[in-house]
């Protein structure tokens, strides 16, 4: 019997998931689900200019106000025992957390009030008719300094590539240069920021939804000044959060502040219109692609410049440049970033960061390059096909996305492609278009523990400050578990969700399997290893003496590697040795050695046919093919999910999603759903993803990659494409709206 | 008539349970009424401004957001909330479609999700036609994807449940069929 | 939002009476809360008229025409077969609209009555002089791809975003009211103002008064078999038009008989447009004629900004609501109502 299939009874199989009674039933609960005894609402007033600050608050209308109980300001706002200004690493942002009256943003928090019902704070908010010395902000793209950044993304070198561009470009037979623009996107998880925050003294306890409890708690700690372990922080269940909770934002550590001002437990939930500014967003981003190849496709030259948006006050760059590094094979790359600052929040990491418009402008670029070059697109990426990692030349971990091309093309139907466009039409005459892009995304991982406990009743717990924001962490990690251990799943208990567990990471950067999963994994060796030492040192054991032959676990009995007739339950040995339990830790991280020699990615082809009225513009996504390679699949139901809300966001960017901003006032002016557009279900008649088989021994030991981001990646070039080839119409502008198409 | 001084009393058939409460504002919403006064957070606020579907409840069987709607005003009417589904531990069939279908992930949008596909079933203008049940699932935003999953659950549960064909009302002449 | 009196008015006399300044009438809230909740109205007292008996019928009048309650639900509407039957581009338009949840709310008279989605108007920072007289209006040299084409004025460029109301302008709905100084009834037609010098005044209801019933007239029938109402907009459903056009036609032979257009989004009230309905009586229909109906349509149209997409986009739906219309009613009403991918 292989070690696979001994080890293969939960993990890959198309489980439903294990929250899923709680979450349809409505017992499922977020953080602003949350009651303690005494609590009280607060609600942020935030400001209404972009740069200045604020000269007066009515704090006495608020206070008069029946039920207001105090209002917050920097006037009172309890001291902090470091600047929330203080960055000693370049993922500790700056936080606006009323300490001082300052303005550096429009929607920046600055007052909270605190009130005996929710509607009292609102009204007390309301009342509080700031005003302002104001000054002119800036807040468009390239309208401030621009420079050059020290790093893009999360700590990538701003410019790399390899070759000489200018003589690639010299010696290519067809050249393409184009200038792609794509808008500012707020995450807009459904969930606001939210905090219910309760102190005891110096011990605080804290619902919060956070895609990293540790981070979270860290600065926690650093900003009142109390050890790590008397932060309790809760986040089972995350209303999605896509970057934008991966750190602690201000408006749930003002809710905080806010319950020590009062000394009273405080629920603060954002409004919609206020996730516009301190929750971060992905900035607007103009890359020119200068593209030369030779006639039969080969690139000589691969040229990707991004210019992009950065807070006057902190320093986030979407790193577009980053996929043009490891995609295609050209003889000359280079990736180069530029940033103007602009007086808005601080963007952030946001679902695919860099990816998702990187991909939209390369993907649009090599579709003009194949029209230009009279080639399908299909086979002007196969020709460039990245046999080894271009810039690095180190060979990939693993990367099926020949078979990814192909069997996606198979199933869309792609060689039936016109390749003019124009060409197609439904039976009510509007027009069709077919695009293609590829996706890629990193497989990385951070790094993270986990405890396992193997209980004398024959069942386990597995522990690990890990989050389930829609990934299925809750479902994946007991599988991972029960795998891990030669457990049924309903012997295995997870307990996920809380800080005063290990560590496990972040759920974010597409990671967060791969990174709990190995330290999940790991933790359920290491206690077996403390089992099978209590086993064979035993002489009443029949596994006395199996040492070097080592044991296997498997239907919750360790049995002798190398006879399996000779074996023992978890319970009778623990019974044996008077012990309710054994439990180890483990520890999941990337495996630097490797890390070094190969490239990980995962890789992915995307199919897009739109249809497009050919007098009003309207654009529809009428069909998605994905094929996407990610190593092994834990559970391909729930990845399949993950596939089709990453395509989804593909949709979204290339023909939805834009917060329109007036750069008189630097304010956003749709900051609600019902103007900022994402996607309703009517948007997405037909989604397929195929899993493409790929085995990866490189990446960790389980196999995994991530697939929560790489869905956007391909999809919206895809789409872009498709809309070209419906309408002989190309679109640099995103999102694709149908003004663009009105020719 | 009642003033802010003396409160707003006011009873709410609640899942098939009269609830009484004195609300001491008139501007409380039906979803707040629901959430902060009667501890039934299964409903959800994502926009508190009509514009997600995430408070969707029925309110005297007919779905409609609970954000837009003054307590005050709904005096004496029956709700049902996402708490009120379930028969016991036995899921209501659109539960459990949205269990085996996936049709969600992060679940936060998923109480307005499941409460509007039942309102869309008894309304029945949609019966099993997918981009009617697309449609008329339109209401409800799902920011991590789940549309796909969510169209496969309401047809499943549409089955499951026998619903009634759609009725007349969309037709406008005597030969539709 | 702010404290309010609330007082359930059990009749339209009493709703009347206790109507005072400051006062709005509520009726499902789905539009006031809304405006409430981001403090762009600040109501100091509510007079609920939710509960108002009689107020939600839809009645077939002795002259065929039909009348419909203040407090009858836009989905209520749109689903009563003979409704439908009879004004299929009404119900179109009212499926068209929102989504399932607020048409399961909203009532006739709140939609007729909601107040402009500009951008400016919900941003109580920018100046607006629908919210204080006077002030100015930001959205000019702003933010105004969706904003009004035609009848705008340097005091205000917003557009009204009702779906329902424009078949209701194109088929002669008249608004009836009750108010202090008694009955009356208005053409919606004229209901709604163009800003002129005066935005803060949107519609032609005096203090007080209160929409009790919208009715068609019985000529509306006659354009049963070729009614359509088509909606452009920028996500598949459950967003405010862009553009919007309500048109019937009637055929004596193969000569169009009567045409009614009104458009949607182009301006500060449904734009009913009665040259182009002119130029196509009696004419036979072609692609050409459709395309001048459509010129006709679009006099006077001028962009208030970064607009001028939709003077063009309009004129195009104009032409292809036409085209539809003369094919004919659908036999049910599209699975995606008013839309482009709707057939």
């Amino acid at each position: 019997m292989s070690e696979r299939m001994r080890h293969g009874a939960s993990i890959g199989q198309p489980l439903t998931r294990r929250d899923g009674p709680a979450k349809v039933t409505g017992a499922a609960r977020y953080s602003a689900d949350f009651k303690p005894e005494g609590m009280l609402h607060a609600v942020m007033a935030v400001s209404t200019i972009a740069r200045g600050r604020v000269t007066h608050l009515d704090v006495a209308a608020a206070k008069a106000h029946p039920g207001v109980v105090d209002v917050m300001t920097p006037e009172n706002a309890p001291a902090l025992a470091k600047s929330p200004d203080e960055k000693d690493n370049p993922f500790t942002f700056r936080l606006d957390l009323l300490q001082n009256a300052g303005v550096r943003y429009a929607n920046q928090p600055i007052a909270v009030v605190i009130a005996e019902t929710l509607e009292a704070a609102t009204e007390g908010a309301a009342l509080l008719a700031p005003r302002y010395d104001a000054e002119v902000p800036e807040v468009e793209l390239g309208g401030g300094e621009i420079f050059t950044p020290s790093s893009v993304g999360a700590g990538s070198p701003t410019e790399e590539g390899a070759g000489d561009v200018a003589a690639g470009l010299a010696a290519a037979d067809t050249r393409l240069e184009a200038t792609y623009e794509t808008a500012a996107q707020y995450h807009n998880a459904l969930e606001p920021h939210t905090s219910v925050a309760a102190w005891d003294g110096d011990r605080l306890t804290l619902q919060t939804p956070t895609q990293a409890l540790w981070i979270a708690k860290g600065r926690l700690a650093e900003l009142f000044g109390i050890p790590p372990e008397n932060i309790r922080i809760v986040s089972h269940f995350l209303g999605g959060g896509f970057g934008s909770k991966g750190f602690i934002a201000a408006p749930q550590i003002l809710g905080i502040m806010a319950a020590k001002l009062v000394g009273r437990p405080v629920k603060l939930v954002t409004r919609r219109e206020q996730m516009f500014g301190p929750v971060g967003h992905r900035a607007s981003t103009r890359q020119t692609l200068k593209l030369g190849a030779k006639a039969d496709g080969g690139l000589t030259a691969l040229d990707h410049h991004t210019l992009t948006l950065t807070s006057r006050h902190d320093d986030f760059v979407e790193a577009c440049g980053l996929i043009a590094r490891h995609l295609y094979a050209a003889d000359a790359i280079a990736t180069t970033h530029a940033v103007s600052r602009a007086d808005i929040g601080t963007p952030l990491f946001m679902r695919a960061p860099g990816e998702a418009p990187g991909s939209v402008a390369v993907e649009s670029a090599l579709d003009e390059l194949a029209l230009e070059l009279d080639m399908d697109p299909l086979e002007l990426r196969l020709r460039n096909y990245a046999e080894v990692e271009p810039i690095t030349h180190r060979p990939f971990s693993s990367k099926a996305l020949r078979e990814c091309y192909a069997q996606g093309a198979e199933r869309f139907g792609w060689a039936k492609r016109p390749k003019q466009p124009r060409q197609m039409r439904d039976a009510h005459g509007l027009l069709v278009g077919w695009g293609m892009g590829t996706a890629t995304y990193p497989a990385g991982m951070m790094q993270g523990e986990a405890r396992a406990t193997i209980r004398a009743d024959g069942t386990a717990l597995v522990e690990t400050a890990a989050q389930d924001m829609g990934q299925g962490a809750w479902t994946v990690l007991a599988q991972i578990a029960a795998d891990g251990l030669g457990l049924g799943l309903d012997a295995v208990d997870l307990r996920i969700g809380e800080s005063d567990l290990p560590n496990g990471g972040l759920a974010g950067g597409s990671t967060g399997t791969a990174t709990a999963g190995s330290a999940v994994h790991a933790a359920t060796q290491a206690a077996l290893a403390e089992l099978e030492a209590l086993a064979v040192n035993d002489r009443a054991s029949p596994l006395y003496g199996a040492g070097n032959a080592g044991t296997v676990a498997q239907n919750g009995r360790l049995a002798r590697r190398d006879d399996p007739t000779r074996s023992e339950s978890f319970s009778e040995i623990l019974a044996r040795a008077d012990k309710a339990s054994v439990e180890a830790k483990g520890t999941g991280a990337g495996e630097p050695a490797s890390r070094k020699t190969y490239a990980m990615h995962a890789h992915g082809a995307v199919y897009a046919e739109v249809k497009v009225d050919p007098d009003l513009g309207q654009i529809r996504v009428t069909r998605l093919v994905g094929a996407f390679a990610a190593g092994r699949i834990v559970n391909p139901r729930l990845v399949r999910s993950q596939y089709y809300g990453g395509m989804i966001w593909g949709v979204s960017l290339a023909l939805h999603e834009h917060a329109v901003l007036d750069t008189r006032s630097g304010r956003v002016m749709n900051p609600n759903l019902a103007e900022y557009h994402v996607p309703v279900n009517a948007d997405v008649p037909s989604l397929e993803a195929i899993l493409v088989e790929e085995h990866d021994p490189h990446v960790n030991p389980l196999g995994i990659k991530g697939v929560g981001e790489i869905g956007i990646t391909g999809t919206a070039g895809a789409i872009a494409n498709a809309v070209w080839h419906a309408t002989g119409v190309r679109v640099r502008h995103f999102p694709i709206t149908l003004d663009k198409l009105l020719t | 008539m009642n003033s802010p001084d003396t409160g707003f009393p006011i009873t709410l058939t609640v899942n098939g349970v009269p609830r009484s409460l004195v609300l001491e504002d008139a501007r409380v919403t039906l979803l707040d009424a629901l959430r902060e006064r009667l501890d039934l957070t299964g409903s959800k606020k994502g926009c508190d401004r009509g514009q997600c579907g995430a408070c969707t409840i029925l309110l005297d069987g007919v779905r409609i957001n609970a954000c837009l709607a003054l307590a005050v005003s709904h005096d004496g009417a029956s709700i049902t909330t996402i708490e009120g589904l379930a028969d016991g531990d036995v899921l209501h069939p659109v539960q459990a479609a949205f269990v085996d279908h996936d049709a969600y992930q992060c679940g936060f949008c998923t109480p307005g999700q499941i409460m509007s596909a039942v309102g869309l079933i008894r309304e029945g203008q949609a019966g099993d036609d997918p981009e009617r049940v697309r449609e008329g699932m339109s209401g409800n935003l799902c920011r991590c994807g789940a549309y796909a999953g969510i169209t496969e659950a309401v047809l499943a549960a549409h089955a499951a449940m026998n619903a009634p064909d759609v009725l007349p009302g969309g037709h406008l002449s005597e030969d539709a069929a | 939002m702010n404290r309010f009196d609330y007082i359930r008015a059990g009749s339209v006399a009493e709703a009347v009476a206790a109507h005072a300044a400051g006062a709005a009438y509520l009726a499902s809230g789905t539009n006031l809360l809304d405006l409430m909740k981001g403090d762009v109205t600040r109501p100091e007292r509510l007079v609920d008229i939710s509960r108002i008996f009689g107020l939600d019928a839809i009645e077939t009048l002795p002259d065929g025409g039909t009348r419909i309650g203040a407090l009858v639900r836009n989905a209520t509407l749109a689903h009563d077969p003979a409704f439908a039957k009879a004004y299929p581009a009404v119900a179109e338009a009212l499926l068209s609209g929102a989504s399932a949840q607020l048409r399961n709310a909203a009532t006739t008279a709140g939609n007729i009555l909601q107040r402009t989605r500009c951008q400016y108007f919900y941003d109580t920072a920018s100046a607006c002089n629908k919210r204080q007289p006077g002030a100015g209006c930001d959205a000019i040299g702003g933010v105004t791809r969706t904003h009004a084409v035609l009848g705008w004025s340097e005091h205000c460029i917003a557009t009204h975003p009702s779906d329902f109301c424009v078949p209701l302008a194109g088929f002669d709905a008249v608004v009836e009211i009750e108010g202090p100084a008694g009955r009356r009834e208005i053409p919606l037609e004229s209901f709604h103002r163009l800003p002129g010098d005066a935005p803060e005044r949107e519609t032609e209801l005096a203090p007080g008064d209160l929409v009790v019933a919208v009715r068609l007239p019985p000529e509306a029938k006659a354009f049963a078999a070729h009614s359509r109402y088509l909606k452009v907009r920028e996500r598949t459903s459950y967003a405010f038009a862009l553009v919007s056009a309500a048109v019937g036609l009637t055929f004596a032979g193969d000569r169009i008989g009567q045409a009614r257009i009104a458009l949607g989004g182009v301006a500060l009230k449904p734009w009913r447009a009665r040259a182009a309905e002119a130029l196509l009586a009696g004419a036979i229909p072609s692609p050409e004629l459709f395309a001048r109906a459509a010129d006709a349509a679009l006099q006077g149209a001028s962009p208030s900004g970064d607009n001028a997409a939709k003077i063009d986009l309009a004129r195009r739906i104009v032409v292809r609501a036409l085209t539809l219309a003369q094919a004919g009613t659908p036999a049910r009403i599209p699975a995606l109502p008013a839309s482009p991918f709707g057939a």
